[in-house]
């Protein structure tokens, strides 16, 4: 499966090394050239030595999407830290590119929650921690470390 | 008319004052707090400090009763969402976006957020009218449709010149629908006779410009 990634914080790394290690194509796309240290932290060798693709570019621009190589992809991955930009491209890859999966990050849940009714596939790591937070607070779930 | 108005910056601050110079209910949201403060002393109750992509920031302004929506942040995923969700979740019925880039135009258009306002595009038409490339002016484009129409303007060294209509041998979706002359305008008919200072007017398939005008514009001279 070739799996494209827009956003390489911590989510979107973590999920670009998970893929690539369970022996996916990954290419990843971030605004920001330094981003690249996230992909290559942790590793014995470098992002692209391990056969990831990293570019350059700002999601919204076409260029870069085809650069990163949407067109090949079979799944699609929005976690660029703006919910409103993650929204929009997730679209794009959707009705523009027909990318068979596609996943958005939202953080706010009233957005996410509207945009899944919509036909996105939404995760909200917020509303995700509201309920497990209040599952802990009753007693109801009980996790040792760090849930999930 | 109630209009919500989405960023306060020069582009907001000023729409702000002339729709309600012209007597509509208008409010803007603005997210940075220091600029709400500088709009405040002027707008006073007609603006509140939020993020205008959020939904409750939305509803508190009353987007419900909303009759027009218009987004002009600096940001065009920003504007892009809230227009998408003002009409497709609120039932806005009109919404105008800004575009800040005009590269983002075609996305505005994908996510079905009519009409976008992009200012470079605004005065490159502008230029493109006061110093038209080979008497070349945009009329009106239908991107949606794919058709547009086009105005030539005729100089003496046009080929076309002394032709008939029937004559051009324009490719097929094209069509001349009127030439303007000497302060009056008529619509040709296959043997109507160009002349130099004619204006054309055409209606095309976007794509075939080129081909069009090529017929028009004045050969370069054989060497």
């Amino acid at each position: 499966m070739f799996v494209l990634i827009v956003g390489s914080g911590r989510v979107g790394s973590a999920v670009a090394k998970t893929m690539l290690a369970d022996g996916h194509t990954v290419s990843v796309l971030d605004e920001d050239p330094e981003a690249i240290a996230m992909l290559n932290r942790g590793q014995n060798q470098s992002w692209e030595d391990l056969g990831g693709q990293f570019t350059e570019g700002t999601a919204l621009e076409i260029d870069a999407l085809l650069q990163a190589g949407i067109e090949r992809a079979d799944a699609f991955v929005a976690s660029t830290d703006g919910d409103n930009t993650n929204l929009v491209i997730a679209q794009i890859a959707q009705r523009q590119f027909e990318v068979e999966r596609v996943v958005v990050r939202v953080l706010d849940p009233a957005r996410a929650k509207w945009y899944a009714q919509q036909g996105l596939q939404t995760v909200c790591p917020t509303q995700t921690a509201i309920e497990l937070l209040e599952g802990a607070v009753r007693g109801e779930i009980r996790f040792e470390g760090v849930s999930g | 008319m109630y209009i919500l108005i989405v960023g306060a910056g020069k582009v907001g601050w000023n729409l702000a004052r002339e729709l309600i110079d012209k007597g509509n209910e208008v409010l803007v949201i603005e997210s940075s707090s220091r600029r709400y403060q500088v709009v405040e002393e002027e707008l006073e109750h007609r603006i509140q400090a939020g993020d205008g992509s959020e939904l409750w920031v939305l509803e508190r302004a009353g987007i419900e009763r909303a009759d027009l929506v218009i987004a002009v942040t600096g940001d065009d995923e920003d504007n892009i969402l809230i227009c998408q969700v003002a009409r497709e979740k609120y039932g806005v019925e009109r919404v105008v976006a800004r575009c800040n880039n005009p590269r983002n135009l075609q996305h505005f258009e994908l996510l079905g957020v009519k009409p976008a306002v992009s200012a470079t595009d605004l005065i490159l038409r502008l230029i493109e009218h006061e110093v038209p490339q080979y008497g070349l002016v945009h009329l009106l484009d239908l991107p949606t449709e794919r058709l547009e129409i086009i105005e030539l303007e005729l100089g003496d060294d046009s080929p076309a010149v002394g032709q008939r209509v029937i004559d051009l041998g324009l490719p097929d979706g094209s069509l001349v629908i009127s030439i303007l002359r000497g302060g009056g305008g008529f619509v040709p008919v296959a043997d109507s006779v160009i002349e130099a200072g004619d204006e054309v007017l055409l209606v095309l398939d976007t794509g075939l410009e080129a081909d069009v005008t090529e017929r028009f514009a004045p050969q370069p001279e054989a060497a």
